[in-house]
């Protein structure tokens, strides 16, 4: 009997093409890369000044969705892009991957959408399996039980052309959720109360297993939300094991494989999960019973409280200055805080069932007149599903407004940007200053916050609503 | 790529922690297709005021600290995004090695792939380089050491194989291609567990 292995340590073990040495790092192999249009155009130039070729096209895929407009065309199809250079650079995307033979989820796609979003969709992230992207959420598919992690555009050249990286072990990180979420609470208030505990730099040179009770208990769209984030606490990825919740999840996706190669995979996968007894470089405890509605005060993701405790006092120069961009005052809660603009979507929570609930809580009611509310659907997949449950109908009558995928107001690189001092209630996962516009001020929170905040015109708590809708 | 061997210059810094990779180029500069000309947009919304002119408050705008290609910066910099844009406009921008106790893993491997020298200190040698701006150091990446101007010398670890490449001025993709016969027998490993019904 071999020694009792993590989750990790069996999945980056089954994709060493070369071992580490003390002088050089492990050559691992890639099963999947997924590409977009920011961070490939370097590393493309890079293959042709060298003439190179892509290695596994098949194991290539390319969507566009973080300069893409979120408004539709024109009457010529003429789209509105945000500026010249944000159209070439999906130009030139579709052009790389049509010299490249590499299939692209483009405007006449319809499974385009956010990166993040779309390979779970279509199967094409396995249990298992090694996923990298240059983008720092690719962590989002260690839902999966995959090892999947974000990097440079120079590594992406070298995976385009050796479907490999060279990569050192990180460290491993359990992180134990015991009990179970309240009512009302939800994944992504899970991971932000974990953040504030860990801090943004709690992971770093690590990769973390999410694992406990509370993370059993969650769906693999919450799971996606909470791997997603584990970037945010500095960790290279973010795993949780697979079992029957992501097996369900994957039956009949368009990727996985069919008939007898899908029951060996269901066969193999269930052997991933950490052995009883393997060992992790740090394990950290965290009480799911305890976490309440959670929001940013501040200018990092890390910067998290309970929406209704007080915003602790400026501790450090950096803490003043976060209080200060944020207008945040201490001792007082985030509760109540006026709010400009709301933003549902991205690759943390743009996902159906994000929006199913942000549904409910708009069902009949308005968003406050001073508010501006976006609803971003993750990918056409999602906006289809959304579209056939009649959510944008809610969503529209509400006074919000339904958009075409992609990643929108969670970069802010493709026009959709709040303007400065807005502050803006976002589902998506970063806060830094100006990250949705210069000078715009972000509070991140779970999807049911940011549509309660959307109706009240201030920072609210969602389950007054949810209480009232289902009295 | 060149070779890096020593880098001498004085040092400017930045003590906030935390500077991610949004401040250090925001977004809205990388609808970019190529690598050059970021040096421009480098920290650019702190560093230039509303109408354009350089911001007398940003640290790296003042006299002592212009032309300088050594940054101390604040624990945990250049967190937050994969973008290599960073370290693109750190280069492009004049600065050719960063030092803090703590650097984000993504931002330090996207660093040193380009030539640009991030180290990791121990938390007192950091504090005693923030506290201490516009010293001459002379960094040598052979002997792993930085040099103070009163002969004081700090040590540093760095990455073995990513310190060869630099000292070469090899990239990184020549040796992964030289693997590819490996990779050949790898997927042939795998394929054949595949089939025996043992999954790899
Ligand atoms: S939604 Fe945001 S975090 Fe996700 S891929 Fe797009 S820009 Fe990155």
């Amino acid at each position: 009997m071999s020694a009792p292995r993590t989750l990790f340590e069996k999945v980056w073990d089954a994709h060493l093409v070369c071992a580490q040495t003390s002088d050089t790092p492990a050559v691992l192999f890639i099963d999947l890369h997924l590409i977009h249009e920011v961070t490939s155009p370097q590393a493309f130039d890079e293959l042709r000044a060298r003439g190179l070729g892509v290695r596994h096209p098949e194991r290539t895929l390319a969507t566009l969705d973080h300069s893409t407009p979120t408004l539709p065309g024109d009457a010529d199809g003429e789209r509105p892009y945000a500026t010249p250079a944000a159209k070439a650079q999906v130009e030139q995307l579709q052009a790389n991957c049509g010299e490249f033979g590499v299939h692209l989820h483009g405007w006449d796609s319809s499974e385009r959408g956010i990166v993040h979003v779309i390979g779970p969709e279509l199967g094409a992230t396995l249990p298992g399996s090694t996923i990298v992207c240059g983008d720092s959420h690719t962590s989002t598919h260690g839902a999966f039980g995959a090892l999947a992690f974000g990097i440079g555009t120079t590594e992406v050249g070298h995976v385009l052309a050796s479907q490999c990286l060279l990569q050192s072990k990180p460290k491993t990180m359990a992180i134990e959720v015991d009990g179970a979420l309240p009512a009302g609470v939800s994944a992504k208030d899970l991971i932000l109360h974990i953040i504030g505990q860990i801090g943004i730099a709690g992971g770093t040179g690590h990769v973390i297993e999410y694992r406990g009770a509370a993370i059993r208990a969650l769906s693999m769209e919450e799971r996606m939300t909470v791997c997603n984030m584990s970037i945010e606490a500095g960790a290279r990825a973010g795993m949780i094991a697979p079992d029957e919740v992501t097996f369900d999840w994957l039956t009949g996706r368009p990727r996985v494989p069919r008939g007898a190669a899908w029951d060996g995979a269901v066969v193999h996968w269930r052997t991933l999960a950490s052995d009883p007894g393997a060992r992790f470089d740090q394990t950290v405890h965290i009480d799911a019973g305890k976490v309440r509605p959670t929001v940013t005060w501040g200018t990092h993701p890390g910067m998290a409280i309970a929406l209704d405790a007080p915003v602790p006092a400026a501790r450090d120069a950096v803490e003043q200055r976060a209080l200060d961009y944020m207008q945040a005052h201490s001792g007082r809660a985030m509760l109540g805080t006026r709010v400009d603009v709301v933003f549902v979507g991205s690759c943390t929570n743009g996902r159906l069932s994000d929006l199913r609930e942000v549904a409910a809580i708009l069902h009949g009611r308005r968003v406050a007149s001073h508010v501006r509310m976006l609803v971003v659907p993750g990918s056409e997949s999602v906006r289809r599903a959304a579209e056939a449950e009649g959510l944008h109908h809610t969503i529209l009558a509400a006074g919000a407004q339904w958009r075409l995928p992609g990643c929108s107001m969670c970069i802010a690189m493709n026009g959709d940007i709040a303007a400065k001092g807005e502050l803006v209630v976002s589902t998506s996962n970063r806060n830094f200053e100006g990250r949705q516009g210069q000078g715009a001020r972000t509070v991140l929170a779970s999807p049911a916050v940011a549509a309660a905040s959307a109706i009240a015109g201030h920072l609210a708590d969602p389950r007054q609503y949810l209480n009232e809708a289902a009295a | 790529m060149n070779a890096v061997t020593r880098i001498h210059s004085r040092s400017a810094v930045l003590v906030d922690e935390n500077i991610d990779t949004d401040r250090i180029i925001p977004a809205r500069f990388l609808t970019t297709t190529t690598r050059s000309g970021l040096g421009r947009h480098c920290f650019s919304d702190w560093r230039y005021l509303p109408d354009g002119s350089d911001n007398p408050a940003f640290a790296l705008n003042q006299p002592t600290a212009r032309g300088c290609s050594i940054l101390v910066a604040g624990r945990n910099f250049g967190c937050g995004s994969s973008r290599e844009h960073a370290p693109w406009a750190l280069l492009d921008y004049g600065i050719e090695a960063v030092l803090s106790c703590e650097i984000a893993d993504i931002f330090r491997s996207n660093a040193l792939k380009n030539g640009l020298l991030a180290i990791v200190l121990s938390e007192a040698e950091h504090r005693w380089l923030l506290d201490h701006p516009g010293i001459e150091l002379a960094i040598d990446l052979r002997t792993q050491t930085i040099s103070l101007p009163d002969g004081g010398r700090i040590a540093f670890e760095i990455d073995a194989f990513a310190r060869q490449c630099l000292l070469e001025g090899v990239d990184q993709l020549g040796y992964l291609l030289a693997r590819s016969a490996q990779v050949d027998a790898y997927l042939q490993r795998r394929a054949a567990a595949a089939s025996a019904g043992v999954a790899a």
